[in-house]
Parts: structure tokens; sequence; C-alpha cells
């Protein structure tokens, strides 16, 4: 079975191939070129009907703008034949299966997009009166007390803008509970070889020192090693949980006492909480801290990469120390920023950025959980660990599992072991995926993991579409074994770019348009 | 649940297949006494049509920027955005994409990120541009950083008038890193002042200064002089625009010398959502380019030779350097720069100086018309869309007052400096292009019946 047996059967005729045929525009039917926007557009276009400016005297003296910027218009038409040209040479989960292990790549509900751009949510300033935007203040809360919920955590700041930079809030916090207890000398952050590469940069930021810790051969962290490395001078431990070779921490319980007996915090890294939403509370396994990719966990679109949110949830030990601005209510909701009056015991470290966090994409996670409901976010994580394993099932005699055949959460790890001798290597299997209709996994990821190939399906794919991976990833499998090497090391044939030239790219960066030399000053 | 595609039967199917007799199997390695028994405490699921009415309820408690005269500033501005845009950023492709790390089939983002950072570079008057910083405060702090890293300094000098949340936003991060910094106190009377202020902190030690201009109360400032002063001390001139719009009717910060350009790029094209999610714009010198933070997009060519885009010099990032990486951004803004680049290419150069001559005018309307009324003091001598006006008593109440009246009239002093002396009495007014002739009379004549 192939992916080729879907829908009506069309008749291939006896004209040849495609590649026999180059069209002579370079264009394939509904795959068509396009240029950039400063080859077709031209600076005297606008694409914006604005009205004359009143006449006025200037108040921007000597600094008016005089010469020209250069910048190029497009009519609306144009814009729109651009930019949807543009989507087309896209891949989304709207496309299709897009299994990245680490990224989480849900459906995105439409339903969370209209409700962001309610003009009571899209439409409001975050410095107009706190009386005038209260419902978009209650709905902060409101998201507040469903993520304490479904952590089992006390408190939570809700201002950081991705991941990366919750958990740079969650190391701040416990930098300042620390320095707040007289234990500023503390400067080591224990950090797994397996960790996400934002954990040891977060920590290096704001100048911890990062020791590694191994993870040992069935791919988890042992309490033994966590012991080994704890000491006076150990501020915290970042860890993954479920880890980033999809097992749940089986001694998590343990380290985080191991931990809290050394007077250490536990922060944990929280971008696979999807895995055990309604099923396990990280407050009740000890964490200190954890950031939430609402992005990942609670389904608000990547968008090619962002905007995230991280809002971060904090044990009792850390509540006090939020950043700017948090919201407390009382007669109403108020909005607590620097020098407003603080409540006994909270101790502010600072602000993370302008403004309240990202708000649009609050409204987008809270239209998720309450579309989901308790029961649903519970639902929802029983069955993207459901769909992992059936993926590690359904393929462990074709691919091989670094940790041996034990259940996984919500991604299922595979290495390059079963390639070994085969002239494939993981990238090249990951681009002939991409000719097979499908985004390739997240690849060479863990590090920890030779040839990593992590595959995260979530639970928004049915078993159908997931029996049709499968399909396509053995028949893949069975050809690389077969030597059908040129399939592998060519691909992809079939995408709107064959492989780019990565080295290339980065030996002789080019970073934007430039204007091109005339031909006459180009041909000396 | 309608989001769910898995039936019963395909769920017990399935865990025959793996081999196990029930979920709850697979889900062995968490301790048996930490599994949760039943859902926690929070509502059941709801239909569509119950969450648009829930959600619906708290939207409808809120003013909106377009139901009323709205004046309010200070980093956020109130635009006109072409409805193609918001359509075209919801196309699925852009939508539903992730970080573009297979370029083969993400040559939409790539192409976009490539053209927004071209349009960036060109607008901000700088050699490259990246993309992209999750918005302009914390491309601030980013900025800080990256000045520590190329003058092996850790102290920077931030000017009084740099808008404050920005100032706390490099301070926080500044603190927990323990560098030094100076912050100068605002001076919305004397903004050349100020500029003396950050030239005289200026020593031996300084990696940076950063100003913003036009400044947090919208004075205009040339820069060209303390951009020497620094450099000639070895330290780098950091520029921060927060009002992009500002940058089609004034010199851009790279022709007056600046090594680095900060700006919130929300004004074009995103929206103003409550704070975010914003856009930060950030360029520099091309000799920086390797210090420079956050993800880059670069042309190179495929295969066959043709041209395509892919992320590249990704070894200063924190997936590849961990602890020595850039920074540790790992999200960025792609829809937003999205936002933004689709925008500016339908304003082009023409729209641009247009949609900010409109900008200028509209505000020069509004403050010869503020100057008239009894007790008003306009404090600016230069602004582009957004001035300072002094009210007698305080401005804060004032502010309330006329929004109950109907007009969102500002950001009092006391909001953005609540222990600051002198500037309780002040009110930061921004004019934008959708601000008509009878929203600018509904705030004088709120104003005029509010002190």
């Amino acid at each position: 079975m192939s992916m080729n047996t879907q829908g009506r059967p069309t008749s291939a005729g006896e004209t040849g191939t495609a590649a026999a045929h180059p069209t002579f525009t370079g264009n394939k039917a509904l795959q068509i070129e396009e240029a950039l926007i400063f080859e077709i557009g031209r600076p005297e276009v606008s694409g914006v009907d604005i009205p004359e400016p009143k006449k006025v005297k200037s108040r921007l003296g000597k600094l008016a703008r005089d010469e020209a910027i250069g910048l190029p218009g497009l009519t609306e038409p144009e814009a729109m034949r651009h930019y949807v040209r543009l989507s087309q040479k896209n891949f989304g989960i709207d496309t299709g299966l897009f299994p990245l292990g680490s990224c989480t790549m849900k459906h995105n509900a439409r339903l969370n997009e209209k409700m962001a751009r309610l003009p009571g949510f899209g439409d409001v300033h975050p410095l107009q009166p706190v009386s005038t935007v209260q419902g978009a203040l209650q709905l902060i809360d409101t998201l507040a007390h469903y993520l304490k919920e479904l952590t089992g955590m006390p408190a939570v700041a809700m201002s950081p803008k991705a991941g990366a930079h919750g958990e740079l809030a969650g190391m701040m916090a416990i930098k300042a509970a620390l320095e707040a207890k007289g234990e500023g000398h503390r400067k080591i952050v224990l950090v797994p070889e397996s960790a996400h590469g934002t954990n040891p940069a977060t920590a290096a930021l704001i100048g911890f020192e990062v020791r590694s810790v191994p993870a040992q051969a069935d791919g988890t962290v042992h309490v033994s090693d966590v012991k080994a490395a704890l000491g006076p001078e150990v501020a915290a431990i970042m860890l993954t949980n479920p880890n980033t070779c999809g097992i749940f921490e089986k001694e998590i319980v343990q380290i985080a006492k191991a931990i809290h007996d050394a007077g250490a915090y536990f922060y944990c890294d929280g971008a696979n909480f999807n895995a055990i939403v309604g099923k396990a509370r990280p407050g009740d396994l000890g964490v200190d801290a954890m950031h939430i990719n609402l992005h990942k966990t609670f389904s608000t679109p990547h968008g090619g990469g962002g905007p995230g949110s991280g809002p971060v949830v904090l044990s009792e030990r850390l509540a006090a120390f939020v950043p700017y601005p948090f919201i407390r209510v009382g007669k109403g909701y108020a909005l607590v920023e620097e020098g407003g009056k603080l409540a006994k015991g909270e101790q502010p470290f600072g602000r993370m950025s302008a403004f309240h966090g990202q708000m649009g994409m609050f409204v987008r996670a809270m239209a998720y959980m309450l579309s989901h409901g308790a029961d649903g976010m519970r639902l929802a994580s029983e069955d993207a660990v459901l769909n992992a394993n059936y993926i590690r099932a359904s393929l462990a005699d074709l691919m091989s599992l670094p940790f041996g055949d034990q259940p996984c959460m919500h991604e299922a790890l595979f290495d390059d072991d079963w390639l070994k001798n085969t002239g494939v290597s993981t990238l090249d299997f990951a681009k002939a995926m991409i000719d097979e209709g499908y985004h390739p996994m997240t690849m060479y990821f863990p590090l920890v993991v030779h040839g990593a190939m992590l595959i995260e399906p979530t639970e928004s794919e049915s078993k159908a579409s997931l029996d049709l991976f499968i399909a396509a990833l053995r028949d893949l499998a069975m050809a690389a074994k077969r030597g059908d090497v040129d399939r592998f090391k060519g691909a992809p044939y079939h995408a709107p770019r064959r492989r780019l030239d990565e080295t290339r790219a980065a030996r002789t960066p080019i970073l934007r348009w430039t204007k091109p030399a005339p031909y006459a000053e180009a041909a000396e | 649940m309608r989001y769910l595609p898995l039936t019963p039967q395909d769920r017990t199917d399935m865990l025959a297949k793996i081999g196990v007799a029930a979920v709850d199997d697979l889900f062995a390695n968490v301790p048996k006494d930490k599994l949760l028994k039943g859902p926690v405490n929070l509502p059941k699921a709801r239909g569509e049509l119950e969450v648009e009415r829930i959600l619906g309820a708290m939207a409808a408690e809120n003013i909106s920027a377009s139901e009323v005269p709205f004046f309010v500033g200070a980093g956020a501005y109130k635009h006109h955005v072409p409805a193609s845009v918001d359509h075209l950023i919801q196309r699925s492709e852009f939508l539903t994409s992730y970080t573009p790390y297979q370029p083969e089939i993400a040559q939409g983002t790539l192409q976009y990120l490539f053209e927004f950072q071209t349009q960036v570079a060109m607008l901000t008057g700088m050699e490259v541009a990246n993309a992209s910083m999750y918005d302009g405060s914390t491309g601030a702090a980013e900025a800080v950083l990256m000045a520590h890293r190329v003058t092996k300094r850790r102290k920077a000098v931030l000017a009084g008038n740099l808008h404050p949340h920005y100032r706390d936003t490099i301070e926080t991060v500044s603190r927990m890193a323990a560098d030094r910094l100076v912050s100068l106190t605002p001076n919305p009377e004397d903004a050349g002042a100020d500029l003396k202020a950050v030239a005289a902190a200026i020593d031996a030690e300084t990696s940076c200064v950063v100003i913003q201009t036009p400044d947090v109360f919208g004075n205009l400032h040339d820069l060209a002089a303390i951009a020497r002063k620094a450099q000639d001390a070895g330290a780098l001139l950091i520029a921060v625009v927060t009002e992009v719009v500002s940058l089609g009717a004034v010199t851009p910060p790279g022709a007056m010398g600046a090594d680095i350009v900060v700006a919130e790029g929300q004004s074009i094209g995103v929206g103003l959502n409550f704070g975010g999610p914003y856009v930060g714009l950030f360029a520099t010198k091309q000799k920086y380019v390797r210090q420079m933070p956050g993800r880059l997009c670069g042309e190179t060519v495929d295969a066959e030779g043709k041209r395509g885009f892919v992320l590249t010099l990704s070894t200063r990032e924190q997936h590849i350097r961990r602890e020595k990486a850039t920074s540790n951004i790992c999200t960025n803004s792609g829809l937003m720069c999205l936002a933004f680049t689709i925008h500016m290419s339908l304003l082009g150069e023409s729209g641009l100086r247009r949609l900010a001559a409109v900008n200028h005018a509209n505000a020069c309307d509004l403050a010869d018309r503020l100057a008239d009324v009894d007790g008003v003091t306009v404090l600016n001598k230069s602004f582009f869309n957004e001035f300072a006006i002094r009210v007698p008593g305080d401005a804060a109440k004032v502010v309330e007052k006329m929004a109950k009246r109907g007009v969102l009239a500002g950001v009092p002093g006391s909001r953005l400096w609540p222990k600051t002396k002198g500037v309780a009495d002040v009110i930061l007014v921004a004019n934008t292009e959708v601000n008509t002739d009878d929203d600018r009379a509904a705030f004088v004549a709120a104003l005029g019946a509010s002190i």
C-alpha cells in the first residue's frame, strides 16, 4: 500500500513523465515561481488609499526624511497573488501530518482565531484606563486559574512572550528567591545532556554556570546521578518532563526531593506538558517552576515559528517572586505595575517586557480549554500518548528504538541504527518523506541519540491518517534497506525546491535583497 | 469532543496493536499515587456556540479602540490595517506552519522573512536585520546584551526619555546578569538636556547608550553627535523606535550613525491586542551580524541552481551553541513578521510616506487646538504623531473623567512613572490617521470639561 492509492485513480497516459517535459516558465501548473516584492513592486505604487494630509506647519524640524527609502509598493491584487503564491510553497498542519517531535503540531481551531479577533480583545490598548479593560483582565485571570488547576501550582506569571522567555522568567524567580534568602553564592545549574538548547542558554544568560547531568541507558535521568552532582553551590536543576526522549522521568519525585534537600530549586521545562495535562500535575511531583508553551499544549497556531506565549507556574516557595505586571482581584480587576502598592510577601523581581504578555494567545488558549473542558483535555493527552505508541509499535520491526520497547509518552523516538550500511542518512530519509507528502519528523534531536528521529503525531490525527503515515514510512524504510539509495540522496524531487545549499548560505551570507548593479557596471 | 478523531473502537484496536490492556498502562512511568483519578476541577467541554457566548461576554466588558475617539499611544498605536493583511496571514499554510526547519517545503515563510529583513533594513537605514524579536522592549534588552558581547564591556547608559517599560525590561536582565546600568531621569520639559546627560555619563567602561526617538514624550532627536561621542569612547549607540510609522517621515537612526536599531513593529499590520503579540524589529551593521540575536534567513541556491531561502548562521543560536548562544530565543514572531511585511508591501514607499504625513498633520492639528485650551501646555518643540501636554492637577484623574465622557485620552504620567516627580500632571497624547476632525473636537471638549 502506498500514498498513491488514495482517491480516484487517473490514467498516466502515454506521453512520458513530467521530468521529460520541463515547462518553459519554470512553473509547474499550480506551483508558480514567485519573484521578490523588490522585483515586482514599484516605489510609486501603493495598495492603500490614504487621504491628502491637512496643511499644517511641520514640527519635524531638520529631521524630516529627505532621502528615498527604496521600499517597493504593490497594489492589493498584486499583494494578494504574491502572498497566496508564497503560502502555496509552505507545509502547515492543515496541509498534512506534521510529526515534529517536541514541537507539538496539533490542530489549530479557527474558533480560537475568531475569538482573538473580537474587538474587545484584539482592539484594546495595554495602557488605556484599567476601568475600560475589566473583561480583558478577567480573561487573563481566568486563564491563570485554569493553568494553576492543571498544574497544581499556586501562582503563575502570565507575561513571558514565548517558552524560552518563560524559562527566563522561571530562572529569574529562582535567582531572586535565592538572593532573598542570602544564597546568591549558588551559581550552578544542572542541565541533563538531553535538554532543550534553550535551557543552558537561559541559565547562562543570567549568570548561572551550567553543569551537565547524564541521561542513562533507559533514556531517563537517575536520582543517583543528580545526587552526585548536587552540592552547596547548586541553585537549580532544569529538567524536561516528559523528557526529550519521549519518556516520563520515573524517578522524578525522588529527584525533586533530592534537589529540595540540597536547598536547590526544581525548574521543569514544560514544553512536553501536553502529554500529561489532566493526568498528572507538576505541582504534585515537586516542581518549583515550569513554563507552559500555550502554542504547543493549548494549540495556539505556530504561524511559521511564532508568536508563542510562555506563562510560568510557580510553587509556594517561589510564588512571591513574579514579574510585573500582575493582576490583583478585589473590587474588580486591578493591575499591579512597578511602583504600585505591594501586598505582604510580594517580591516581584522586575519586568519581562513592555505590557502584559501575549493577550492574543491567551484568548486562543482559553477558547481551546473551554472547548475541551477538563474531561476533553485529559482525553486529548491520552490520545496523544496512544497515537505515539501506536506509531512506535507499528514501526518497531523496521526502525530501531534507542531505549528498547518501553512505552513512550506523546512522541516516539527512533535512531539511525537501522539505516547502518544502507547509504541513507537520517536527513536523506526525512527529505524522502517530503516527496511522500509528509513533513519530516524532528531530526538529530535529542542530541544524546545518534541520528535521532523524533515523531510526535499529537491527538488530532485519526487512526486512518496514522495508518497511511505508517504505510508510507514502511515503504520508505524497505526502499532504504533494499538499496534504492537514489530515491533518498536526491530527495526531495517533488517539493517547490530541491535540497538547498545551507553551507553556501552560511559561508557567504546574503541576508537582504540589494539592487542589482547596472549591466555595464556588473560587466566590469 | 469535536477536535479528537479517535473512536472508542479505534482506541481498542490501537491498544491491542501496542499490546497493552488500557491507556493507563502507557502512563506506567508516572508514580501511581501521582496519577490523577479523575478530571481536574474545571468546567466540562463546551460547544462552539457556548464558547462564543462566554468569551463574547468578557470581550464586551472592554472599550475597544474603534468604538470611541482614541488617543492612547506610549509604545502601542492604533492604526488602520487593510483587510487583506488579516486575510492573508490566516492562510492555512502560513498560520499552521512551524519554524522553517525544512526549507524545501517552507519557501513561503522563508521568502517573506527575507523580504521582511530587507524592508526593516531599508526602513531603519541599516545594513542587516533579523527575523525576529518578540517585541520592541525585549529587542532592546537583547540589543544591550549584544553590545556587551561586541565591546566586552558591561555598562549601559539609558536615556531618561526611554519608555520606562523598555528601561525596566533592560534592567531586569541586567540586574540578574550583574551588569551595570545608568538610568537617567525622564525630562518632559527639556529633551535636549536628556541627551546632554547621556553624553556626560559615557566613560571607558560604557558598552552602549540607549536612546529613543521619537522619545517617550514624542520629541525627535538628532542622534549624530551622540553616536560619534559614544563610538569615540568605544561604545555602541542603540536607537529605539516605538512608533515605526515615524520612519516614513523622519531621518532614520541608521543615517545618524546608530550601531543597532530596535523598533516596535506593531503599528504596521499587527494591531493593539492589549499588549501582544507584537513584533520586534532589530537591525545593525554588517560587521556585527554574527553577534546578532534571533533568527536570520539567507539566500542560497538549491541542487538545480534555483534561488531559494534557508535559516542561516544558526551556529549563533541556542540549539547549537547552548550556553554560549547569542540569545536563548527559540520561537520568533513569524506570523507577525508576515503581517508587517504584507502591510508594508501594500503601503510601499509612497503609501508609507503619505501615512506618516497624515499622522503628523493630524497630531499637529490636535496640538494646535490643545494649546488654546486654558490651563493646558503642549511641552514639545518637535514631535511626530505623539506629544506631551501638562494639565492642571492629577492627569490620571483627568484621563479617567474623559473616559467617562467617552474619550480615551492618552497615557497619564503616573501610569508610566508612579514615583517620579514632575510627570503626574503630564498626559502623552497620540494622534494617528484613524482620528477624525470630530474625534479631535471631542478630545478638546472632553478635556475642557474634565480639568
